[in-house]
């Protein structure tokens, strides 16, 4: 106990710094800009930022595009409420009810509840890391490359369970992603591998290309299409307090949510995008009157806006203790730490106490900058709602270019992320999860380094990763899921939560 | 329409070699096991008809990328700035010639102020002479 509060006025000193505070409300602010704008996530915005992030001491950055990925989550709310189209994939569920309650005049509550409701769950996903960081990091330090290896198995398990639509997709994306990730000079021999003798590739594919162009440019794209008149509740939203009998409707929605989300965050594959529609599913099903769902009910956007800040928030978990990311933005935050050269894992905490518990720290300072952004100042997000996407697109557009080339100046890589862009949107209308792709990229090559180096260790015997107990224990896990999915009941009723 | 997933079969896995390409040589096979199923059920099963594709906001907003892409280098980023927004901008329903200038004029604006001063990249920002 005694650890844990020096530890927080430790991060505390560091996230109250001025220049620190600074990066925080830049990142907030960023991320409640690209929530509330649909046609750009946190995800592409973090790929774009990137680069201009090597200038800044590690710590800025990190707290920069942890704030960008929890406020986008506040702001993807906004425009879930009042345009039904959700800013950010997240907030996909919080149309359903949130748009409704608009209808009804009530987007003021809806807007409430969804900013009180993150920022409850924003808290508690703090208070969950600083209280399981630690022990988890310490049982890592015990890790071997059996023991990695079997553990990046379970998150690209997982990334393919928790996925929407066809599992066998799922898998064949997260196959391909794997293979992408190989391409460029082995690191045992030297061979280059899939370079198609372009100079360029013997390094392999660098991870901010693909990802603009997955997630930048082919949103751009698919969104250019849909033509249709957008209309927006700008009516002077008035009253934002929920009112008392919303409270009461709504706080154990915030609870439920909150614990969903907090689990979901930390399981592999996990993290916000689920939490909102377990959540949604869960409150639907714990409702006295399911039938209330779809047609302005409180609950329906207390539950899933809550999910989703502690989903985004406690997905740092497993990177900042394992090293190992559990979804696609957590993938890029280990492209952060890297060009800061940083790696990633149980280390991090020991050899950087600054750094962990200054980014700890850093979350609930940013939660309490995004309520103030998201209520008295949700005026001015709104004006920005009736800015017509023609003039957005080129706008983004222009910025993903920029932050593509200057990583280094290569007009391989932005061919590279056209390229990708194209894909993207293909896989888009075949209705192919981009985002477990972007996890076997990312962990493509480390799982193929842990592999080889566990083969080697154990004189290539196939048995290390079942006789360590820690790998065993993980590779059950990993077989549990999959048996999970496999059992039809279950697999209905994935099918079921994520029809919504 | 039946769902034509073939495009998921690459098979660039199996030219491989030994040792560094044992890994990429079992992805790549099962890959192309995996496209052949999805493939195969989709046939059989018929699948949901694939939203149709429309080509002009995919053509032209690559095309602007491309551009830009080329253009950067030599030319300095004002003109490929202009490149990028008038092409992209073509990709979509509604061309108002002022309003793109318009914008065009912000946002070069607002990328040399930002990107080239602020944070310093290094960018041309005019063609060479």
């Amino acid at each position: 106990m005694v650890d844990i509060f020096s530890n927080l006025i430790l991060g505390f000193s560091v996230a109250l710094k001025p220049i620190y505070l600074l990066y925080c409300f830049v990142g907030v602010m960023l991320g409640t800009l690209v929530g509330v704008l649909p046609g750009i996530g946190a995800l592409a915005t973090i790929a774009m930022l990137l680069p201009f992030t090597f200038n800044l001491p590690p710590v800025a950055s990190l707290i920069m595009l942890a704030g960008i990925y929890y406020g986008a989550q506040y702001g993807g709310s906004t425009t879930s409420i009042l345009v039904n189209i959700p800013g950010e994939t997240t907030s996909v569920v919080t149309c359903l009810d949130g748009y409704q309650m608009a209808r009804q005049g009530r987007a003021g509550p809806a807007l409430g509840i969804a900013a009180l409701g993150s920022f409850f769950a924003g808290c508690v996903a703090t208070l969950i890391i600083v209280f399981f960081g630690p022990p988890l990091a310490e049982a890592a330090l015990k890790f071997q490359q059996a023991e990695y290896f079997s553990l990046m198995l379970l998150g690209l398990i997982g990334a393919v369970v928790l996925a929407h639509g066809s599992l066998l997709k799922a898998i064949a994306m997260v196959f391909l992603g794997l293979l992408l990730g190989l391409v460029g000079t082995d690191v045992y021999t030297g061979t280059a591998r899939f370079n198609f003798g372009i100079q360029e590739l013997y390094d392999g594919i660098g991870f901010v290309p693909p990802a603009i162009g997955l997630f930048g440019f082919a949103e751009i794209i698919a969104n250019m299409e849909l033509k249709g008149k957008i209309e927006v509740f700008t009516t002077k939203v008035q009253r934002l307090m929920p009112t008392r009998a919303d409270f009461k409707a709504a706080w154990k929605a915030v609870l439920r949510g909150t614990a969903v989300g907090s689990l979901l965050g930390i399981l592999p594959g996990g993290g916000a995008l689920l939490s909102s529609f377990v959540s949604y599913t869960v409150e639907k099903k714990v409702a006295r009157d399911p039938s209330r769902f779809g047609k302005g009910a409180i609950e329906g956007v207390a539950g899933p806006e809550s999910a989703n800040n502690a989903g985004a928030q406690t997905s740092f978990i497993p990177l900042l203790t394992l090293g190992i990311p559990g979804n696609a933005v957590m993938a890029m935050m280990v492209g952060a730490m890297m060009i800061q050269g940083i790696a990633p894992g149980p280390r991090v905490m020991t050899e950087r106490p600054d750094l962990f518990w200054g980014l700890i720290a850093s979350m609930w300072i940013g939660n309490m900058m995004l309520v103030v952004l998201n209520l008295p100042l949700i005026g001015m997000w709104i004006r920005l709602l009736t800015i017509p996407y023609r003039l957005l697109f080129p706008a983004i557009l222009l910025f993903c270019c920029i932050g593509t080339y200057s990583i280094n100046n290569s007009a391989l890589d932005m061919i590279v992320a056209a390229g990708f862009g194209v894909l993207g949107y293909f896989f888009r209308k075949l209705e192919c999860e981009p985002a477990p792709m972007v996890l076997g990229f990312i962990l493509g090559p480390m799982m193929e380094e842990n592999l080889r180096r566990a083969m080697l260790l154990s004189r290539g015997d196939p048995t290390v990763f079942l006789t360590r107990p820690i790998s065993l224990g993980i590779l059950t896990a990993a077989l549990l899921l999959l048996l999970l999915t496999v059992i039809p009941a279950i697999r209905r009723k994935r099918e079921e939560a994520f029809k919504e | 329409m039946i769902a034509m997933l073939e495009a998921r079969n690459y098979s660039m896995g199996t030219a491989a070699r030994m040792g560094p390409g044992y890994l990429p040589y079992i992805l790549g096979g099962i890959l192309i096991l995996l496209g052949l199923m999805i493939s195969a059920r989709s046939l059989w099963l018929g699948g949901e008809a694939i939203e149709p594709i429309v080509l002009r906001p995919l053509l032209l907003v690559t095309i602007s990328v491309v551009a830009f892409t080329f253009m950067v280098g030599p030319l300095g980023l004002v003109l490929a700035t202009l490149a990028l927004v008038v092409i992209s901008s073509l990709g979509g329903f509604e061309f108002r010639l002022r309003e793109v200038f318009l914008l065009y004029v912000v946002l070069v604006a607002l990328a040399v102020g930002l990107f080239v001063y602020i944070l310093s990249v290094s960018f041309r920002v005019w063609p060479q002479w």
